[in-house]
């Protein structure tokens, strides 16, 4: 298989002697090294300039909030399940009086962890998630010094009120029909 | 008047270095304590503006034969814990010896005479241009010869160091 | 008259020395600057603009590092290792001409500390006490890895300090003296020299890496078979004696390969210009540093271009190449030196 056409035949001949002289060479190769002075530089000045991303990215997990800011999440455990890395542990309290404003189901997660460094990333848990409350976005996770600080709680998971987290280029075209289907109990705002 | 606080300088540390040579028990101290004396040397030279000796004193004896020397010294890991122990014959044959070296060089000494020291800063006998001159003018025959000595010398070394040579 | 012309000398002096340690702290950056646009990438510059102070924070890093001697060290050649290496790379500067001359008032001042009469021997001298530096730093840390690092640098400088004699021998019987100041003069009225030795040149420029151990010749300090070479067991301002000694060296050689063999100060047409007297002399230093700092590039240009030699090669190339080279250069020197005195006739 030929993978370039750069490469070159080993001889084992005896060497000429313009070749053990070697100044020619070496020149050769000055003039190759300094050649590369003017090429443009691959290099991406990173705090700066930001490589783009690819809209389907899968970086750091949000717990979404319908648009009432009432928490999706049911804590049904489907993510925990379908989750190769195991990454992803909850515990489920029921909603009291009053909490309506707060938990858009009966059940919620009390906490709900994710440990940054089992995750893989691979986003079986947003497709396994019933009720559309975790999602893979662009964010990259940051690296700290403690192996505590890599597990996520609600604190860090859950978007902020002040701060959405816009989810919607991940969705396909038929889930976005889907969703504005407003017949389909799924969608309902209680 | 500098000249002559120089040269006390330069003979006090040239003497007490060769001193130190000899007493050191680290022959890597006793090498380098060698190099200071072949510098103050070299500076005695320049005191008698002898420019050219002072530096090739300073280019061969301090610049290459003394870098042999510590490699030598470096590659067989000399120190003073493998020195080895000598009897006291030695010690005393040793004794003897530099006392009668020492009695002759007094003995030579006392007879000689010092001859009208000339004034020898402007004279510039140690100049390189001189020195050419005397060396490739009246030397000539000795100096090539003892150049054909070298090179003898040199192919010899090279004739040793070959070793598939039947 | 005496007492100005100390006091020039001593500003001189000084001057000397503060460029050559601001050319050899901006080495150290222009160092990594130069590998970075030769392997496509950017080099430092985020402290400052451009990274301009970046050798100043390398320099503070150096200084605030722990200073550690190792325990079983010799403690006194330990230190007086890189003293030696600095003090003597420091030295060479003394004898360089520098630019033409200043007149102020009636006082002529020459832009060279001394322009003594055995410069080039004077030069051979230090560059050969230089090895100490290195040999006594690399046996005091009673480490394998050092030792192996000073025999290598020993060996490696005594090979070449032959070659480059030899070479410089030719020159000197070309030009007739050993002052510098005076071979400048004469590429003046004269062509560069050069154009007499390409080929004394060539084997120069060889030598005066191996001298500053630079690549493709830094067998002594090769990171990747005997970790730092003699300055493993060295930290804090000691290894940056030894560092920036390196970049001294290599300052001070450029200038010398200027000097030598690309007519020091002098540029061509530098009478036809219409400026005299101290304006040249600016100029000329000007164009001096010019030179320097290609020369400085060039350096660097090769050391990331060509790879480091084996050991046996190196050696190889010194006695069995560049020797019998320097000497049928020598021969071919003295047969036209003699063919212009007319001895064949």
């Amino acid at each position: 298989m030929q993978l370039t056409n750069r490469s070159k035949q080993v001889a084992d001949t005896k060497m000429t002697w313009m070749e053990r002289i070697y100044l020619p060479g070496i020149i050769k190769g000055m003039i190759i090294t300094f050649s590369h002075i003017f090429k443009k530089k691959p290099t991406i000045q990173y705090p700066e300039v930001q490589r783009p991303i690819a809209p389907v990215y899968r970086g750091q997990h949000v717990l979404k909030r319908d648009d009432a800011g009432a928490e999706r999440c049911t804590a049904c455990g489907l993510c925990a399940v379908a989750c190769p890395a195991e990454a992803i542990t909850m515990v489920a309290e029921e909603r009291k009086q009053g909490e309506e404003k707060l938990y858009r189901e009966e059940k919620f997660a009390a906490t709900y962890e994710i440990n940054m460094l089992r995750c893989i990333f691979c986003g079986l848990c947003e497709e396994a998630c019933p009720k559309e409350a975790i999602f893979l976005t662009d964010r990259i996770v940051p690296t700290t010094y403690l192996r505590e600080d890599y597990i996520y709680g609600k604190d860090r998971l859950v978007e902020k009120m002040d701060h959405r987290v816009d989810v919607s280029k991940r969705q396909t075209n038929n889930l976005a029909d889907f969703k504005n289907n407003s017949s389909k109990a799924h969608n309902k705002t209680i | 008047m500098i000249t002559q606080y120089l040269f006390y300088f330069l003979t006090f540390t040239a003497i007490f270095c060769a001193l130190l040579v000899v007493f050191s028990k680290n022959p890597i101290y006793s090498a380098l304590y060698l190099i200071v004396t072949f510098f103050a040397t070299a500076g005695h030279y320049f005191l008698l503006n002898a420019q050219f000796l002072g530096a090739v004193h300073v280019i061969v004896y301090a610049g290459a034969i003394m870098v042999l020397f510590i490699y030598v010294i470096m590659m067989l890991n000399l120190n003073k814990e493998v020195e080895p122990h000598k009897s006291n014959i030695i010690k005393i044959a040793a004794t003897v010896c530099g006392g009668i070296l020492g009695l002759v060089l007094i003995a030579a000494l006392r007879e000689t005479e010092l001859g009208e020291i000339t004034e020898y800063s402007n004279n510039g006998i140690g100049l390189i241009e001189k020195l050419g001159n005397v060396l490739f003018g009246a030397y000539m025959v000795p100096f090539e010869i003892s150049t054909v000595l070298f090179l003898s010398a040199m192919v010899g070394a090279v004739f040793l160091s070959k070793k598939n040579i039947h | 008259m005496l007492s100005t012309e100390i006091i020039y000398k001593i500003i001189l002096i000084l001057a000397v020395f503060t460029v050559t340690l601001v050319v050899a702290l901006y080495s150290t950056f222009a160092e990594r600057k130069v590998a970075a646009v030769l392997q496509d990438r950017y080099g430092p510059n985020r402290a400052g603009p451009l990274g301009m102070f970046q050798p100043f924070a390398d320099g503070v890093k150096m200084f605030t590092k722990e200073e550690f001697i190792p325990g079983n060290a010799d403690k006194q050649l330990f230190i007086l290792g890189p003293s030696i290496a600095m003090l003597t790379c420091l030295m060479t500067g003394a004898v360089i001409p520098w630019g033409g001359d200043l007149t102020i008032g009636d006082y002529i001042f020459k832009l060279q500390v001394t322009d003594i009469n055995i410069g080039i021997l004077y030069l051979l001298g230090v560059v050969s006490v230089g090895v100490y530096g290195i040999m006594i730093g690399g046996w005091a840390s009673n480490n394998k890895y050092s030792l192996l690092g000073a025999l290598r640098a020993s060996s490696q400088m005594i090979s070449y300090e032959i070659a480059m004699g030899l070479a410089l021998i030719a020159l000197v019987m070309m030009t007739g003296s050993l002052s510098l100041g005076e071979i400048v003069r004469q590429q003046d009225e004269g062509l560069a020299n050069i154009v007499y030795q390409p080929l004394g040149f060539l084997i120069f420029l060889v030598c005066a890496f191996a001298e500053t151990n630079r690549a493709p010749f830094d067998l002594p300090e090769t990171e990747s078979e005997l970790v730092g070479g003699y300055h493993t067991e060295f930290s804090s301002m000691k290894l940056g004696f030894y560092l920036f000694s390196e970049y001294i060296n290599m300052f001070i050689s450029s200038a010398l390969i200027a000097t030598l063999y690309f007519g020091g100060y002098n540029f061509p047409f530098q009478h036809s210009l219409g400026i005299e007297g101290n304006a040249l002399s600016i100029v000329q230093t000007v164009v001096f540093f010019g030179k320097i700092f290609f020369f400085i590039f060039f350096y660097m240009w090769v050391r990331w271009t060509i790879p480091r030699f084996r050991y046996d090669q190196l050696m190889k190339l010194g006695w069995k190449t560049l020797i019998p080279l320097a000497i049928l250069n020598l021969f071919i020197t003295g047969i036209v030196i003699g063919f212009k005195n007319g001895f064949f006739n």
